[in-house]
């Protein structure tokens, strides 16, 4: 692990009025990495993500990607460093079909036109290029695609825009059985193309296969940061519910109290 | 003579079936590895166009059954129905409304509607008439002023519904009462005459109410047809060359030869002398009294060029540009488009642009269509009408979905049942009859839209 973070925070606090959400919280994600983000109701993922995002601004501490400090402040700034989000609600159009819901915004011309032709081959490429084989055709709708397909377009579309941080918020929490282990894999997939990958999950079972290392927050605290080999689900849930574990987590019991949830 | 218009009924249901999407991309069967395209037989295109029926995606098919069926029924009900010179007074009368319509397609795609249409229609034309008569503006003056107006009424209801956030039922609405004052006002104040004003310049009245000279009727169906072959396999020859499956030919070719059958049929019976009178009639000629024959009336309407080029221009925003991508996009999903980078709200305001601007048009086609403007002629009516039209070709209410040509298909069913129950219902009660049949219809093509709208939410999980 010698190698440099592509993301890393460095005691990031964030407060809304009197309420402080994040508490010199520390994060970091690596290139060719999964890296889970854990926690209870209100411990702070979210914040933690839209703060990366740049939907809030953080109010003191580091942001740095690729080893230098940078300033994120609104969601553009967050995409024009490659880092995408991709949401629980998926943000789709189901109306328009899979290429034209990847190239959404971002659309390819030749002139006044749209050029399907090269949107639809970069989309189809992109899609063999992750494996994936459970969508007939790309000029689908989204409206007749099931919610693990749905995921995957979600989540192909921030590789065809050559993301380097891709982050997804549950993305496995409507799904099936089936459908969870293939958007799973998709996941790896990512993290094996030399993406970083930030999963939110209440999954301790995905968490736990797909991650590389699992960071859990717990009252707006980083409570541990753990390689995936040495933790099982039993110590998880304890860091979620207790922010400590036998030995790891390190937050002392006193500081917690009285801490807004 | 009995059966005039079967070719030109039948071959619409015979274009219109296998294309109920304009794109011939969104229909292709393409897999996933772009390499090795699937589904070049018409069995397979053929299925697929069944499968999408099933999943709820009826497009414009049952307005166009519709149509046929209606055409049919009132041929046999109504012997008058199918005579030549009805049938242009079908289309010239029709084309009013469906260009509001083509116009109310971009609101309605966004979910959204305008209530105001028909009065803004009413608004504009009185502006020209005013112009016109009062000012002795030439006709380019008066006409632009006019399609100005259009514009910044659209920019007013734009801004009120994206920046205001008052609900687009409730703009409208107060403009539709306002534009009534405004058009009254306008029509019975300033120079020249008042009230029902007649409108004198020949380029207004000759939208609606000259004929091409034959010969360019039949250059303008070639050119139709040249213009819709083009398309079609231009776009089929660069996905094969780009490696992607395309439409097969034989489906091409069969979409191409509907389509031209359409159009010569139509203007073939256009070209037709369709006076009602043909008989020679004493009169005095040079002092002498003669036998003279009336002038023919023979040739295609000036206004469905301008119907035909406003269609093509509007389908070619809606489904090859950016903007029309993300006016789809919006309509299916605000926040998503929003996420993306769309710029929602601009993409608001001009759709209600589009709509008035389209209104504005279809004002003066209809003062044109009877030469002369009276606030009458823009009341609820003419609204409804364009709205049932664009909602019966297939144009869902609740955004996301919808053609422009969806507009015309409906605009002819509503147009078709107005004529057809003119004379059918005689007595007082006519009128009557005609507004509870259209208003079934406008009932029916709502629910068609919400049933098949469910049926695509239920595939869509599946």
């Amino acid at each position: 692990m010698t190698d440099q973070p592509l993301l890393q925070l460095r005691n990031v606090n964030k407060s809304f009025g009197p309420v402080q959400v994040l508490h010199g919280v520390d994060f970091e994600a690596r290139a060719g990495e999964v890296v889970s983000l854990i926690g209870d109701n209100g411990a702070g993922k979210s914040t933690l993500v839209k703060c990366i995002g740049g939907t809030y601004t953080i109010d003191s501490g580091e942001y740095l990607f690729d080893g230098a400090p940078v300033h994120v402040r609104t969601p553009r700034d967050s995409a024009a460093l490659g880092i995408e989000i991709v949401y629980q609600d998926l943000a789709l159009c189901e109306n328009l079909d899979i290429v034209q819901n990847m190239f959404l915004g971002r659309e390819r011309t030749r002139g006044l036109t749209l050029d399907e032709n090269a949107m639809e081959r970069a989309a189809s490429e992109t899609l063999a290029s992750l494996s994936v084989r459970t969508v007939k055709s790309v000029r689908q709708r989204v409206s007749s695609l099931s919610g693990g397909q749905r995921q995957t377009v979600a989540i192909a579309k921030s590789v065809l825009w050559n993301s380097k941080i891709v982050i997804l918020d549950e993305p496995t929490a409507a799904l099936g059985v089936a459908q969870t282990a293939q958007v799973l894999e998709l996941v790896r997939r990512l993290a094996d193309r030399g993406l970083a990958v930030v999963l939110i999950s209440h999954n301790m079972l995905d968490v736990l296969e797909v991650s590389d290392r699992i960071a859990a927050l717990y009252l707006g605290r980083m409570a541990a940061i753990v390689e995936r080999s040495s933790v099982n689900q039993t110590q998880l849930v304890e860091l979620i519910t207790t922010g400590r574990s036998e030995g790891i987590g390190g937050i002392p019991t006193s500081t917690t109290t009285g801490v807004p949830a | 003579m009995s059966n005039d218009l079967s070719p030109a009924g039948s071959s619409a249901a015979a274009t219109a079936a296998p294309d109920p999407e304009d794109k011939p991309d969104s229909s292709s069967l393409a897999v996933m590895a772009a390499t090795a395209p699937v589904g070049n037989g018409i069995g397979d295109y053929a299925r697929n166009y069944v499968s999408r029926l099933r999943g709820g995606d009826m497009g414009s098919l049952p307005a166009v059954t519709g149509l046929v069926v209606l055409i049919i029924l009132f041929s046999i009900l109504q012997p008058s129905f199918h005579k030549l010179y009805n049938i242009s007074v079908l289309l010239t009368e029709g084309s009013g409304p469906i260009v509001i319509a083509m116009g109310l397609v971009f609101v309605l795609l966004l979910g959204e509607i305008d209530l105001s249409a028909g009065y803004a229609a009413g608004v504009c034309a009185a502006v020209m008439v005013r112009l016109n008569v009062g000012y002795n503006s030439p006709w380019p003056v008066s006409i632009g002023a006019a399609l100005l107006t259009g514009v910044v009424i659209g920019v007013l209801i734009g801004l009120l519904r994206a920046k205001v956030r008052i609900p687009s039922f409730v703009v409208t609405l107060a403009f539709f009462l306002a534009f009534q004052g405004v058009a009254l006002y306008v029509l019975n104040n300033g120079k020249g005459q008042q009230g029902n004003v007649s409108v004198t310049d020949k380029v207004v009245n000759g939208i609606e109410n000259n004929q091409m000279p034959l010969w360019l009727g039949w250059v303008f169906a070639a050119a139709c047809v040249a213009l819709y072959a083009a398309v079609k396999l231009s776009a089929s020859l660069t996905r094969r060359r780009a490696g992607l499956s395309a439409v097969p030919n034989s489906v091409s070719a069969l979409k191409i030869l509907g389509v031209a059958v359409l159009v010569f049929g139509m203007v073939y019976i256009l070209n037709k002398d369709r006076a009602i009178n043909k008989k020679a009639i004493p009169q005095n000629v040079n002092g002498k009294i003669e036998l003279v024959r009336p002038p023919k009336l023979e040739g295609v309407p000036w206004v469905i060029l301008l119907v035909v080029v406003l269609l093509v221009i509007w389908t070619f925003v809606l489904s090859r540009t950016r903007y029309g991508r993300h006016v789809y996009a919006v309509g299916g999903n605000e926040e998503a488009a929003r996420r993306a980078g769309v710029q929602v709200d601009r993409i608001r305001i001009s759709v209600f642009v589009i709509s008035s601007f389209m209104a504005a048009i279809g004002g003066i086609l209809i003062a044109s269509n009877v030469k002369s403007v009276s606030v009458d002629n823009y009341g609820g009516n003419t609204l409804l009408l364009a709205v049932g039209a664009a909602v019966i070709g297939g144009t869902s209410l609740f955004g996301g979905k919808g053609r422009v040509i969806d507009a015309i298909i409906g605009g002819l069913v509503v147009e078709v049942i107005y004529n057809g129950m003119a004379d059918l219902v005689k007595g007082t009660n006519g009128s009557a009859v005609q507004y509870v049949v259209t208003g079934l219809v406008l009932m029916l093509a709502a629910a068609i839209d919400a049933l098949s709208r469910r049926r695509a939410g239920a595939a869509g999980l599946g």
